[in-house]
């Protein structure tokens, strides 16, 4: 009965039990959170992933507002019947810039990691409008308000600069446009000069009116930006070619 | 409340625990309606009202509001209850444990308009954004030293084994709730902030939250509240003192490594996916060894629950937890999990330990409570209470059972190929075939709800006074069984 004994000092000092309780607990969460912040093990560089633009940021942050992230996974896992519906398996740099991760838990709907570039600016429109107008059997909200919502953009230099502060490479030049980029993202080529952009984010990102209302940097126009740039940063046809070569 | 009726405890501070326990009930019924609302918004979309009464922004309502408005005010209630009566002492400072009241609804209420209006840091069953964070930790380092402070001055040498377990949940719930909510606001008069990790990071920090939220909030408070009233409502001792200080160490110690079964097979590592697997299954004895010590205290008075459908409620919570937590060491493992993640097996699963668990041995401590409390010498009715279990064990059934055909058949449809080697189903034939389910599955929910509701209607008639004289024999012994 030693044991029952030695425990028996724990039950009579309540702050010598509180402080073995802290110690219990910590262990597990230290080991297993610890090594997660050696980046270089644990995420492996790609080329491609950029943190997001203003419009983008503005998106997701649209999503996270609307709680997408309770119906919607963005984590293809390597597995057979995933990698066939959603395609390539999800890298854990894709989603390094996301503060936080949504990954999600449960999928009411498809996964949406790699939904960017598959159908059209139209189509995400009318969907988000009303899902039933062009999925008859669709479960999901509608969500018309947000093509009446003008987006807020006058402070996402603000947002931009905590995003660096919490490790996000955001460029002084990236901060102080932040409001200028958006408002070319959402209007496009066609009707302004969006090479202040295309120098700061890549050629490849997209510029255009999303939801065909010229006057209003909407809601609709942050969340479809958002949605169309999702799982395309990364090249993967340049990086199998690179594997393919290898022996 | 009468004055005369208190008087045999007035050395117990039993005001603060009555408006706890009616938070409790208030909060249950907000909690469950909203629950049925989004079970019904999955079955007919046009429930949905944009752009405040979406999904969405519902969800986390519903989730918060049963977890930490229900039961949080259950915690609060029964701990201030037993520490009170297990330390033979009055609760330490007054004024601090009525500003945990006020302080805590505070929080719900904050939290709940700010999912309704978009105000959300979007980590599940962490939503509440920086500044009610803040506020939480006020109230939660005050909720400590009140807890704290009447152990400290308890008349009994020994604490008993029910507080060990509400100070591992009070404690550990500070510490998972200051590392998950680190974020940097984007302005101090702004809503929004950010949360410091990203990607990985984040996804492990919130589920090594989100996992122990369950762990500590779900289980070690609500084995707290088991160890009290079991043993009390049975009027025999806990079955074994060494299995309650072995399951007690090891379920603290192993839970907290569980947090990874929430990310196979996605960008986290692959260790510490198998790690938290590992633990995961060696989680199922601790847990077994509080069902067991629940159990078996019944040992020699097993009669008691042909007699006490309140101590029935005990019991099946037990049996619940029984269940869901072998359930939960099934799914986490790898190749199980393949198959279960993302669908609504998982909502199943969290439902058998939410209704079953948590909201029946939160009922049957509630059943012991108010007539305490209110100085009464019994319930109104005690066919009430049976009538309560009954609609609401029913009500769990249909539940779980639709969410387990419905999730296993999702999962199965989700990699089912043709002949030709391709998707045999598309995503939305998926989404129809779930229709039928979730149709029951909100039967379930609704019956569950009928049963709070005649629980609320018993406490309105115990606290008025009344007694049901159907019921009782003039010398107020209980005509016959109730079952």
């Amino acid at each position: 009965m030693s044991f029952i004994k030695k425990h028996e000092k724990l039950e009579k000092n309540s702050i010598l039990l509180l402080i073995g309780i802290i110690i219990t607990v910590l262990i597990g969460g230290l080991v297993e959170i610890i090594p997660l912040f050696r980046m270089e093990t644990v995420i492996e560089p790609v080329k491609g992933v950029r943190p997001y633009t203003p419009l983008e940021l503005a998106g997701y942050n649209i999503y996270i507002r609307e709680g997408c992230y309770n119906c919607h996974s963005q984590q293809i896992r390597p597995l057979r019947d995933e990698v066939a519906r959603y395609g390539h398996y999800s890298l854990a740099a894709e989603s390094m810039y996301d503060h936080p991760f949504q990954w999600g838990s449960k999928r009411t709907g498809p996964d949406l990691a790699r939904v960017g570039g598959k159908y059209s600016d139209d189509w995400h429109v009318a969907h988000l409008k009303n899902p039933r107008d062009v999925v008859p059997e669709s479960i999901m909200p509608s969500y018309s308000f947000l093509a009446r919502n003008g987006a807020k953009i006058d402070d996402l230099d603000q947002h931009l600069r905590t995003l660096r502060l919490v490790g996000v490479p955001y460029t002084d030049e990236m901060i102080e446009n932040a409001e200028k980029d958006a408002i070319a993202q959402a209007n496009g080529e066609a009707k302004m000069d969006i090479s202040g952009l295309t120098q700061r984010y890549g050629e490849n990102v997209n510029a255009r009116d999303f939801d065909g209302q010229p006057n209003l940097v909407s809601e609709m126009d942050a969340l479809v930006a958002y949605l169309q740039v999702l799982g395309t940063m990364v090249d993967f046809k340049a990086t199998e070619e690179v594997e393919e070569a290898a022996p | 409340m009468s004055a005369q009726a208190v008087t045999e405890h007035q050395e117990y501070n039993y005001h603060v625990i009555r408006l706890f326990t009616l938070a409790t009930v208030f909060w249950g019924i907000v909690g469950f309606l909203v629950g049925l609302l989004i079970a019904l918004q999955l079955a007919f979309p046009e429930l949905n009202f944009e752009p405040y009464l979406t999904f969405g922004r519902l969800r986390p309502l519903h989730t918060s509001a049963v977890i930490f408005a229900f039961g949080g005010n259950a915690l609060f209630a029964t701990s201030y209850f037993i520490v009170q009566r297990t330390c033979q002492t009055r609760l330490w400072n007054d004024g601090l444990a009525m500003f945990t009241f006020w302080g805590y609804q505070l929080v719900i209420v904050m939290a709940g308009l700010g999912y309704v209006l978009g105000v959300t840091q979007g980590k599940e069953y962490a939503e509440p954004e920086w500044y009610v964070d803040i506020w939480l930790t006020i109230v939660w380092v005050a909720y400590l030293l009140v807890y704290l402070g009447t152990v400290m001055k308890r008349k009994e040498p020994h604490l008993y084994v029910a507080n060990w377990f509400y100070l591992a949940f009070i404690i550990t719930v500070a510490v998972l709730h200051l590392g998950n909510g680190l974020s940097i606001p984007v302005s101090w008069t702004g809503t929004k902030s950010y949360t410091v990790f990203g990607g990985v990071q984040s996804a492990m920090i919130q589920w090594w939250y989100g996992h122990n939220a369950v762990g500590f909030f779900l289980t070690a408070g609500f084995l707290g509240m088991m160890y009290y009233f079991v043993p009390k409502r049975a009027e025999r001792p806990v079955y074994s003192y060494r299995l309650s200080i072995l399951h007690f160490w090891s379920l603290i110690f192993i839970y907290i490594w569980a947090g990874p079964h929430h990310l196979h097979y996605t960008a986290l590592p692959d260790w510490a996916q198998t790690l938290g697997m590992t633990f995961s299954i060696m989680l199922w004895m601790p847990s077994w060894g509080g069902m067991i010590n629940g159990v078996m205290t019944l040992s020699g008075a097993w009669h008691k629950l042909r007699e006490d459908p309140v101590l029935r409620f005990m019991i099946i919570a037990l049996a619940f937890y029984g269940m869901s937590t072998f359930e939960g060491p099934l799914m986490s493992i790898k190749s199980v999990n393949s198959l279960s993640h993302y669908t609504d097996w998982t909502i199943g699963h969290v439902h058998s330990g939410a209704l079953g668990w948590v909201g029946f041995i939160s009922f049957g401590a509630l059943y012991s409570m108010v007539p305490v409390l209110w100085g009464r010498e019994r319930l109104y009715s005690m066919k009430l209470v049976n009538l309560h279990l009954w609609v609401a064990t029913i009500g769990i059934v249909l539940y779980i059972a639709a969410m387990w055909v419905s999730g296993i058949m999702q999962g199965l449809m989700w990699r089912d190929y043709n002949e030709m080697g391709f998707l045999e189903y598309s995503f939305v034939e998926s989404v129809m075939a779930m229709h039928p389910f979730y149709l029951i599955r909100a039967l379930g929910g609704a019956l569950y709800i009928v049963g709070a509701l005649i629980m609320a209607y018993n406490f309105y008639r115990t606290i008025k006074g009344d007694v049901c004289e159907k019921e009782y024999q003039t010398d107020g012994v209980l005509k016959g069984a109730v079952a």
